[in-house]
């Protein structure tokens, strides 16, 4: 084996430089690219699932479902499925969130050498990425990588010799948010509408053409090269030696809205809020406060300037009542008005509901209209009430995918911290409701 | 009639997949990027090629944004209107961009150069607003003005 470089401390960007292009393969294995999968390739599937969970990988496609725990689902050993199916999401469609856009197209190698270790992990043969269609450089990126890969044996039959067969095909997407939800993904890559499926059955069990398959996000993916490379300990230490979170590796935070300098930066997980809005966004543009923000995505509850001290990690962004969501940060500052704000985001959610199930269809475009009077002055004080019953009637459990779940997550943050909004909103005419 | 290039690309898409209907979403956007659009006769002739109905590709077609089942201009502009952009002042460039084109969200210009039409985050929200023309990002257009859209716009003939 080639000697070990000194481990990374930001293992998913160390390969990325702005504004250039990517390595190629030379440069990529010169820079200990392709060390993961060799090392996998000596191990069994099993045991590279079971360092992938020891290291304790949580996807980071917005739900954190735990990733080794996800491959240990599929059916492994002579009686399972011959043709089983890995499928990264790249559809990174989340308002505010452009992470995987960076990894795509700065290190179009590592998230193949991660799709590669992961096909081999749960005995697939065929990989595809599902991309957004406006990814037109990350996919040019990606299919010249592909071609090299193939051209020195990377993918293919018989995979550096070791008896693994792997192909990976680009299916680049027609757009729609929810071909992000992975069962609406599985629809999409069979040509069909992106409407999501019931669960259960699991992917994992059954999911593309009816096979055993794996889903996930790039980010996730890009992690797997390094844990199998340096091992489940580092992974874990890269945060607990530095933040103490429980929650392994580092994380690509992101800050957009009204900070001095917007971006995506690689820091260990559970870094938090403040250091990432002020250390690294330069804080607020000049005469602007924060007042809020969604901590990763459209779809995750505000959080206020009170949660600052947060540290951005699974468990204690739910202990404050949001989610991690995809861990890229949408700023509210002090002027941006917030009524305008959710009828911004309402609107989107209601634009990209798939229409299967009635709440979501009807509830969202009904919900946009209420915050349009408000937005507009207005709306009546009981309006206020009917937006709180449009966040529980859409809701967890009262509809067919976690999409109209999402919409109402800033929506009831926001009547729960920024009350005054809403009544200052209502009209003079309507006031007595 | 499919042309034989864009039976050669969809036969080499089928190649990638168990099922034959699994490559209608190339289908079409193949035949759109040959056509600019997808025609009612293209939605029957991709349904022959697959194997399936026409109004099972046309189900498909029309859920996806990006497929165009009407004929659109000759450069597609796509502003995104999702919350960073929101935030970074979307809703000014939208406006000049009606003012300099005379047209609205969903509408062409009467020379057939231009279709404007909003979309979902871009994924460039660190380098907001922006917009896609054709395959092209264009981003930091907060200050943007009527001349360096007018700049932007002249690329595209
Ligand atoms: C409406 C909706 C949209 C989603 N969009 C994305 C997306 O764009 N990218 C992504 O990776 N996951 C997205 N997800 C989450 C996926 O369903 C799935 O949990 C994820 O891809 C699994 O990968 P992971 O375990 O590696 O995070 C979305 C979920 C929902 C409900
Ligand atoms: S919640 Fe919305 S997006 Fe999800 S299945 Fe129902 S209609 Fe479709
Ligand atoms: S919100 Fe416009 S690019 Fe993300």
């Amino acid at each position: 084996m080639t000697a070990r470089q000194s481990p990374p401390q930001r293992p998913l960007t160390a390969r990325i430089r702005p504004e250039h292009e990517p390595f190629g393969l030379a440069d990529y294995e010169r820079h200990g690219g392709f060390q993961g999968l060799r090392a996998a390739l000596k191990m069994g599937p099993q045991d590279v699932t079971g360092l992938v969970k020891s290291a304790g990988l949580r996807g980071r496609g917005g739900a954190g479902f735990p990733t080794g725990v996800k491959w240990g689902l599929v059916p492994m050993g002579p009686d399972a499925p011959k043709q089983k199916y890995i499928v990264a999401n790249g559809d990174e469609m989340e308002p505010g969130t452009f992470k995987d856009r960076l990894l795509l197209e700065g290190d179009p190698l590592q998230f193949i050498e991660g799709m590669i270790i992961g096909g081999y992990a749960i005995g697939a043969s065929i990989g595809y990425v599902f991309l957004r269609a406006e990814y037109v450089l990350a996919a040019e990126r990606l299919k010249a990588a592909i071609a090299e890969c193939h051209a020195r044996k990377l993918l293919g039959r018989n995979i550096l010799g070791s008896g693994f067969d792997f192909d990976l095909y680009l299916h680049t997407s027609a757009g729609r948010y929810i071909c992000g939800e992975e069962t609406a993904l599985l629809n999409s890559l069979e040509g069909k509408r992106a409407v999501p499926r019931s669960k259960p059955p699991f992917p994992a069990t059954a999911g593309l053409f009816g096979k055993p398959t794996v889903v996930n996000n790039i980010e996730t993916l890009c992690n797997v090269p390094h844990i199998v490379h340096y091992g489940a300990d580092w992974y874990a230490e890269l945060s607990s030696g530095t933040t103490g979170s429980k929650d392994g590796g580092t994380k690509l935070y992101g800050a957009s809205g009204k900070v001095k300098h917007p971006g995506c930066w690689e820091l260990p997980m559970g870094t938090t809020v403040r250091e990432i809005v002020d250390d690294h966004a330069g804080g607020m543009r000049e005469g602007l406060k924060l007042r809020g923000f969604l901590p990763g995505g459209a779809s995750t509850d505000f959080l206020t300037a009170e949660h600052l001290d947060v540290p951005m990690d699974y468990e204690h962004i739910a202990q404050a009542g949001s989610r991690m969501g995809t861990g890229l940060l949408i700023v509210l500052d002090d002027r941006t008005p917030l009524m305008a704000m959710l009828r911004n985001l309402e609107t989107f959610f209601a634009r990209e509901s798939c229409g299967w199930c009635t709440p979501c269809r009807d509830g969202l475009p009904w919900t946009e209209r209420i915050l349009a009077d408000f937005e507009a002055g207005r709306a009546r004080a009981s309006d206020i009430e009917l937006l709180r019953q449009q966040t529980r009637l859409l809701g967890p459990g009262r509809t067919f995918c976690p999409h109209a779940p999402g919409a109402m997550e800033p929506l009831q943050s926001a009547l729960k911290y920024f009350p005054d909004d809403f009544s200052a909103a209502v009209g003079r005419d309507g006031a007595g409701g | 009639m499919l042309s034989a290039d864009e039976i050669r690309e969809i036969d080499a898409e089928l190649a990638h997949y168990e099922q034959a209907q699994a490559a209608t979403i190339e289908a079409l956007k193949i035949v759109q990027k040959h056509r600019g659009w997808v025609s009612d006769e293209a939605v029957a002739d991709i349904a022959e090629k697959l194997g399936t109905s026409p109004a099972t590709v046309d189900a498909v077609a029309t859920f996806y944004n990006l497929i165009y089942r009407k004929p659109v201009g000759r450069h597609v502009i796509h502003v995104c209107d999702s919350v960073s952009c929101w935030i970074m002042g979307q809703p000014r460039l939208t406006e000049l961009l009606r003012t300099q084109l005379g047209i609205d969200y969903g509408q062409t210009t009467a020379d057939g150069r231009f279709t404007l039409l909003p979309i979902c985050c871009l994924g460039t929200c660190d380098r907001a607003p922006a917009l896609m023309i054709d395959k092209d990002t264009h981003r930091d257009l907060e200050s943007v003005d009527a001349e360096r859209l007018g700049v932007i716009l002249e690329r595209y003939p």
